[in-house]
């Protein structure tokens, strides 16, 4: 059993007229507590609408299918009241700029205050008292409080971000680009910060974003996807050190290292158009290794070694394959 | 290639831009003092034609104001620009109109730096029609044919009468730089050009900042991101508080950095590979503001080998390894 188990997630958006976009396509992963998931993509992929789709916060227009076992239990079942009891009480989120969200005319402690009284979790006092141990959970010193975001730097509003969202002692953090418009330095911290979130408390993390060496620096395993679907699932050394699909490897191409030898190379084309139904391989068009097959038969997403799979057909030709 | 052999495109000597902070009705009856932000205090660099240099820092750090300054898009309170061997510093808008057209500016996001109501055609033939450049209708179609097949949105026609909205982010950012190279400039200012576009689109851009540099053009790049810096640039220059603090050859100062700032901020750039997780040593806290500068080294509070005297001493930008930089430790 694990921690969380997300199976066979789909998305559907209602564009009208008829017309639908199957953002999210059969995605699957678990996380054990303690673990650090990256869930890594380009805009479009459908990573964003994958934790949305499992949290129960996507628009009305949107339909969700699939199951989100959160120890075992199968909390997407029965909608928004079986979802409910679970939203930031076991499963919290720290947005995409988040620390730009924060009320700009109350202060800093009072939001945190709040959300632990919303969630009775502690009041007056109380609620004070945790509010000074959150902050200082994430580095942000206890007397701060009484500040108001303006006076906090980006990187200490995002901490206070992460603090709220850790108000109710959650088992799992899922962050969507917690560190995208940081500064290196500060970009840094915040890692640090999640990493000892993780280690000290247990928290397991799902790390949502775009950027590779993000999750080579903080993840034990990364989903890649592409066009709503996840191509390849593994640890992170081995998805940059032996790739079993090309999108894999080509993405790490694509991304400058400090050290690395020779240019980065851009991936030629555009991901397929998610509104009308996908033939063949979505990724096929930009392929460097498509070959006939591909252009027909969607390939499956499989169990390759232990902890590994990827969608790719290359896999069932050749043992070596990219 | 050129007629004007290593003399550089530009260069700043010296350059120093404030802005005033608001104090405010109640500040200026009391006659508080006017206080500044120090964006840039005492830039020096030169750029070659075919040559990149990257501007990189944290933000705050005045980068973006140092490009501005180039661009003479705001005014400096002291220091000296040279563009192509003459001075600029001082002059009125009307003589810079015909200098204007010889440096370009790309910005950061093409999403919103092109007019969404200019189909490709228009809005790169647009510089030219202001410049009044380009001679006949007929004459100016040719030259923008001629800007997209350079950004290699091929085959042009396909792209002429297409809209922003009807493009990729990556398309968008090569129909900018498409209305910035129409006119043949010779310098091209670029802001973070690729920071907005998906990572596989990225390298795309970059290559044909690369191409454009190796064809003559002189390149600043303003960038937060050193593993671009690293990969692309002739040169870099690491600015801290409005100063540059270290500046070379871009391998060199990626491979034998020699400012603890540098040292430090090489060190948190997180590696593609996981094997690589780096040793990191994070700097607590953010850059201080840049109103009130610390005394000395503007490093120091920061730095993990301050001695002392780095409070007394403000250093200058010297040789340090094979290249300069602004450490007495160094």
């Amino acid at each position: 059993m694990s921690l969380l188990a997300v199976e066979d997630l789909n998305v559907w958006f209602d564009l009208g007229s008829g017309r639908e976009l199957h953002a999210v396509q059969g995605v699957g992963f678990s996380l054990e507590p303690g673990e650090r998931l990256g869930l890594v993509g380009e805009s479009g992929c459908g990573k964003t609408t994958t934790v949305l789709g499992l949290l129960g916060l996507l628009p009305p227009s949107a339909s969700v299918s699939g199951r989100v076992l959160l120890n075992d239990v199968d909390i997407l079942a029965g909608g928004e009241e079986t979802i409910r009891p679970h939203r930031w009480v076991d499963l919290a989120i720290v947005f995409q700029g988040a620390m730009n969200a924060l009320n700009p005319v109350k202060t800093v402690g009072s939001q945190i205050v709040e959300v632990l009284e919303l969630h009775e979790q502690a009041r007056g006092r109380g609620a004070r008292v945790r509010t000074g141990e959150l902050l200082q959970s994430v580095g942000i010193p206890p007397d701060r409080a009484e500040r108001f975001p303006h006076e906090f730097s980006g990187g200490m509003r995002q901490r206070a971000a992460i603090a709220m969202a850790l108000a109710c002692n959650p088992s799992i953090l899922i962050a969507d680009e917690p560190t995208t418009a940081l500064d290196v330095m500060v970009q840094a911290q915040i890692l640090e910060l999640l990493d000892s979130l993780c280690s000290d408390y247990g928290l397991a993390l799902l790390l949502v974003t775009h950027d590779l060496p993000v999750v080579a620096e903080l993840c034990d395993r990364a989903a890649v996807m592409y066009a709503g679907e996840i191509v390849e699932h593994g640890p992170v050394d081995a998805l940059y050190h032996d790739p079993r699909h090309p999108y894999t490897r080509l993405l790490f191409a694509a991304t400058p290292d400090l050290y690395g030898e020779g240019m980065p190379a851009s991936i030629p084309g555009a991901p397929p158009r998610l509104d009308r139904p996908l033939v063949g391989c979505p990724f096929h068009a930009r392929c460097d290794r498509a070959f006939a097959r591909c252009k027909d038969e969607r390939p499956l997403l499989k169990e390759l070694d232990a902890g590994r799979s990827a969608a790719c057909h290359l896999n069932d030709v050749v043992a070596e394959v990219v | 290639m050129n007629q004007n052999g290593n003399r550089p495109l530009i260069a700043v000597e010296d350059l120093v831009v404030r802005y005033p902070v608001a104090r405010g009705l109640g500040g200026a009856l009391a006659r508080r003092p006017r206080r500044f932000v120090h964006a840039v205090e005492g830039v020096s660099f030169t750029v070659k034609r075919g040559e990149l240099l990257a501007l990189v820092g944290e933000s705050g750090c005045g980068k973006t104001t140092t490009a501005q300054a180039v661009l003479r898009l705001v005014e400096p309170v002291s220091g000296r620009i040279e563009f192509d061997g003459g001075d600029i510093t001082a002059l009125q808008s009307r003589a810079l109109r015909p200098l204007r057209r010889r440096m370009q500016l790309i910005y950061q996001d093409p999403y919103e730096s092109l007019d969404p109501r200019l189909s490709v055609r228009a809005a790169v033939e647009e510089p030219l029609v202001i410049h009044r450049l380009g001679g006949s209708k007929a004459d100016r179609r040719e030259r923008v044919r001629d800007a997209l097949a350079r950004v290699e949105l091929n085959p042009p026609e396909l792209f002429l009468d297409r809209y922003p909205h009807e493009l990729s982010g990556g398309q968008r950012q090569r129909v900018a730089i498409a209305a910035s190279i129409v006119l043949g400039p010779d310098l091209l200012v670029a802001d973070e050009p690729v920071s907005m576009l998906d990572v596989s689109v990225r390298a795309g851009i970059l290559s044909l900042l690369d191409g454009l540099r190796e064809a003559g053009l002189g390149i600043l790049m303003i960038t937060h991101d050193l593993s671009t810096a690293a990969r692309f640039a002739d040169r870099i220059a690491v600015m801290y508080l409005g100063r540059i603090v270290e500046e070379g050859p871009a391998q060199s100062v990626v491979r034998d950095p020699q400012h603890p700032y540098t040292k430090a901020l090489l060190s948190v750039v997180p590696r593609r590979d996981p094997r690589e997780r780096s040793k990191r040593e994070i700097l607590s806290g953010e850059a201080p503001d840049a109103v009130r500068i610390p005394s000395g080294c503007r490093f120091n509070p920061r730095c993990p080998i301050a001695i002392p005297d780095c409070k007394q001493i403000d250093p200058a930008l010297e040789p340090a390894g094979d290249h300069l930089a602004a450490c007495i430790r160094a």
